[in-house]
């Protein structure tokens, strides 16, 4: 692959940028306030950028142009039904509770709104899976690195051994990363996720413009690729005729409601960004900003999909295959390779004996298809700035929630101020240095990270109820939310172990118990298990709440809806205020659903 | 707080583009071949420096005439992409 010095320089002098930032705020880091919220002073559009720009991690990049690539526009169903009605509702109608109640955190929302042990459950489980996210992102980062091969040649020059290149990736990565937040704090996270939100955009554009003309467009698209690729509702009314293998209903219900609303209206991640905000209406218009290039974001993650695998089947610029060796892969699809195993070299078969496409590379293969030396080292410092935001995103939210939910509370309560700041400090160091070790972890242990993510998946899914009920039904109780949440998680490990995707092995994809149920694909499996573990704690919470002791309406004055005055908003321009803004989004969302049906 | 972000998202951006026009104005046309004969160093060059440029007015204007007053409209909001 031909890097030159060009390429490098622009590498170089975004990270001399990076830094830059996180020195130039290292001197407005007074109080634990500046550090973990901001000092609650960030404009609407820098919170809005960073909201996205926190959640535009590896897995948006590179996943979902791997998704283009093996579902097409289906896709965006991520987006159009998964993150903006969510974005939209948790704009409108949540963020008054949680930037009004003056919480630090979601947790600490939770211990306002419902009781000690119910912020505890939150913020440990909570903590402990960012630890792991960034960790799974930097290990995704080294891998991307050493697959590019573009360390390969400065290493052989420097007498540096080839394997030091995974390493290198991994601790350059923590060591940025640490600097700039440890200097600047939340600030100087959300400073550099608007700047590699830019830089993403200004990596992708060129690239879906080259990769458009080159196929003859959209309707060059249509005219190369199966139907299938290109609609994203025709075929959704059985699980059997669309790519996905899911129905609209588990669809709307499983992904639109219970995994989207769960993750973009709790996620102390992203709604972190929107606390940082200098005002109520600053922080509600946060993630409405973010759903305006949210709605677009299709076009500059999936496209690139849809593209590498629409283009004549050639050799790609690089294949996955065992590190050193130089095997030769059979022809994939388009410009993705065949998926090598990692030892063998030999090409992994899927159940019915067909090779699998390694669909994880059709962005960086398309990168180094379209793109020459110059606009390269953009593209890459572009895929690196989208995994290190990823990485900020949960490290910020890391330090907060240890420090004001973690040890605050159970460890050293009543410190001064300046005790806490220096402990986010620490936080962040060793937040880093656990997140490392999750990294090596990965490397070691695949099944375990799948096991992990299991585990998030099934302690995720029920708390959108947790919170349905907590904002706008005044009568759930502490005891209901607690219990609530514990039932939840059990019903998704129940239903997780009792149900398996066709063609999978009872394990970690399911039916670890006994197989009483066969999804037709592993996304429906996983949809459902969300509409379970929902359902459960929504009931049992109410339940519980009924049969427990009604919590005093005095303490819960800004918390809940029905106890809480309407936020002022009449001498906002009516672009300003948020109603008008979510209903032109959700109009915008559905004219695409509509186009790209 | 302080730092105006749109300051270095200007400068980083104008580096960029004075870059990649310099280097596009001068490199081997075969290089282009790739990306079908568009001479893309240049041309996104230029977008690039352009979007730095009114970022770097913008962060101007702001640092010189105070923090803009609540409640006026802040364009730049409304425009994330090119």
């Amino acid at each position: 692959m031909g890097l030159t010095t060009i390429d490098w320089v622009i590498m170089a002098v975004y990270f001399a940028f990076v830094l830059g930032i996180g020195a130039a705020l290292k001197r407005y880091m007074k109080t634990s306030a500046d550090f973990f919220l901001a000092g609650r002073s960030i404009p609407a559009w820098v919170c809005g950028l960073a909201f996205i720009s926190a959640n535009l991690g590896a897995q948006e990049v590179i996943g979902m142009g791997a998704s283009g690539a093996k579902y097409g526009i289906l896709t965006s169903h991520f987006y159009w039904i998964g993150a903006i009605p969510a974005m939209v509702f948790v704009g409108i109608f949540m963020m008054p509770f949680y930037y009004g109640s003056r919480a630090r955190s979601v947790p600490e929302y939770l211990r306002l709104r419902f009781d000690e042990k119910t912020r505890g459950l939150n913020a440990v489980s909570f903590a402990t899976m960012t630890i792991f996210s960034s960790g799974i992102s930097m290990y995704a980062m080294a891998k991307l690195i050493q697959t590019l091969h573009f360390l390969d040649a400065p290493f052989k020059a420097l007498g540096l051994p080839q394997a030091w290149i995974f390493h290198t990736g991994i601790i350059v990565s923590a060591l940025v990363v640490l600097t700039y937040i440890y200097l600047g704090g939340l600030t100087s996270a959300i400073y550099n996720e608007v700047l590699q939100f830019f830089l993403i955009v200004a990596g992708f554009i060129p690239l879906v413009w080259l990769g458009l003309k080159n196929v003859g467009g959209w309707s060059g698209l249509k005219a190369t690729l199966d139907p299938s690729y290109m609609h994203s509702w025709i075929g959704m009314g059985s699980p059997h005729t669309n790519r996905l293998g899911v129905e609209w209903f588990g669809l709307t219900m499983g992904l639109g409601f219970v995994l989207s609303f769960g993750y973009w209206c709790t996620d102390f991640l992203v709604i972190q960004r929107a606390m940082a905000a200098n005002s109520m209406a600053s922080a509600r218009r946060t993630p409405l900003i973010a759903a305006v290039p949210k709605m677009l974001f299709p076009f500059l993650v999936i496209l690139p999909g849809l593209i590498a695998i629409a283009l004549p089947t050639q050799a790609p610029p690089i294949i996955n295959g065992p590190q050193g060796s130089s095997v030769s892969a059979p022809a994939g699809q388009g410009l993705i390779p065949v998926k090598l195993d990692s030892t063998t070299g030999q090409p992994v078969l899927d159940n019915s004996g067909h090779p699998q496409l390694d669909y994880d590379l059709a962005v960086p293969n398309l990168l180094l298809h379209y793109f020459p030396t110059g606009i390269l080292g953009l593209g890459l410092t572009a895929l690196l700035a989208s995994f290190m935001s990823g990485m900020a995103g949960n490290v910020t939210a890391f330090n907060t929630v240890w420090t004001h939910d973690i040890y605050e509370p159970y460890i050293r309560p009543n410190a001064g101020d300046a005790h806490y700041l220096m402990m986010g400090k620490m936080a962040t160091i060793f937040g880093i240095a656990l997140s490392v070790g999750g990294a090596y972890l990965a490397t070691r242990f695949n099944n375990i990270m799948d096991m992990l993510q299991l585990v998030f998946a099934f302690v995720n899914a029920p708390l959108f109820a947790t919170f349905l009920l907590g904002m706008f039904w005044k009568r759930a109780t502490g005891h209901g939310a607690f219990i609530g949440l514990l039932s939840g998680t059990f019903a998704a490990a129940v239903h997780h172990a009792l149900a398996i995707p066709a063609e999978a092995i009872p394990g970690v994809k399911g039916g670890w118990v006994a197989v009483l149920h066969t999804y037709p694909s592993e996304m429906a499996q996983n949809f459902w298990t969300a509409i379970f573990a929902w359902t459960t704690c929504f009931v049992v919470t109410i339940l519980v709440s009924l049969l427990t002791k009604a919590p005093e309406e005095s303490r819960l004055v800004g918390l809940v809806y029905s106890l809480t005055e309407r936020p002022q908003e009449g001498n906002l321009s009516w672009y300003k205020r948020p109603v008008y803004l979510g209903g032109m989004i959700l109009g915008a969302t559905v004219l695409l659903n509509l186009v790209f049906r | 707080m302080g730092l105006d972000i749109r300051l270095p998202i200007g400068m980083l951006f104008t580096i960029f583009g004075i870059m990649l026009i310099v280097f596009g104005v001068f490199s081997n046309p075969s290089l282009y071949a790739q990306s079908l004969g568009i001479n893309v160093n240049l041309i996104w060059g230029i977008v690039l420096l352009v979007f730095g440029a009114i970022m770097l007015y913008l962060g101007a204007r702001a640092m010189f005439f105070g923090p803009r007053p609540a409640g006026t409209p802040n364009p730049e909001g409304r425009e994330p992409r090119h």
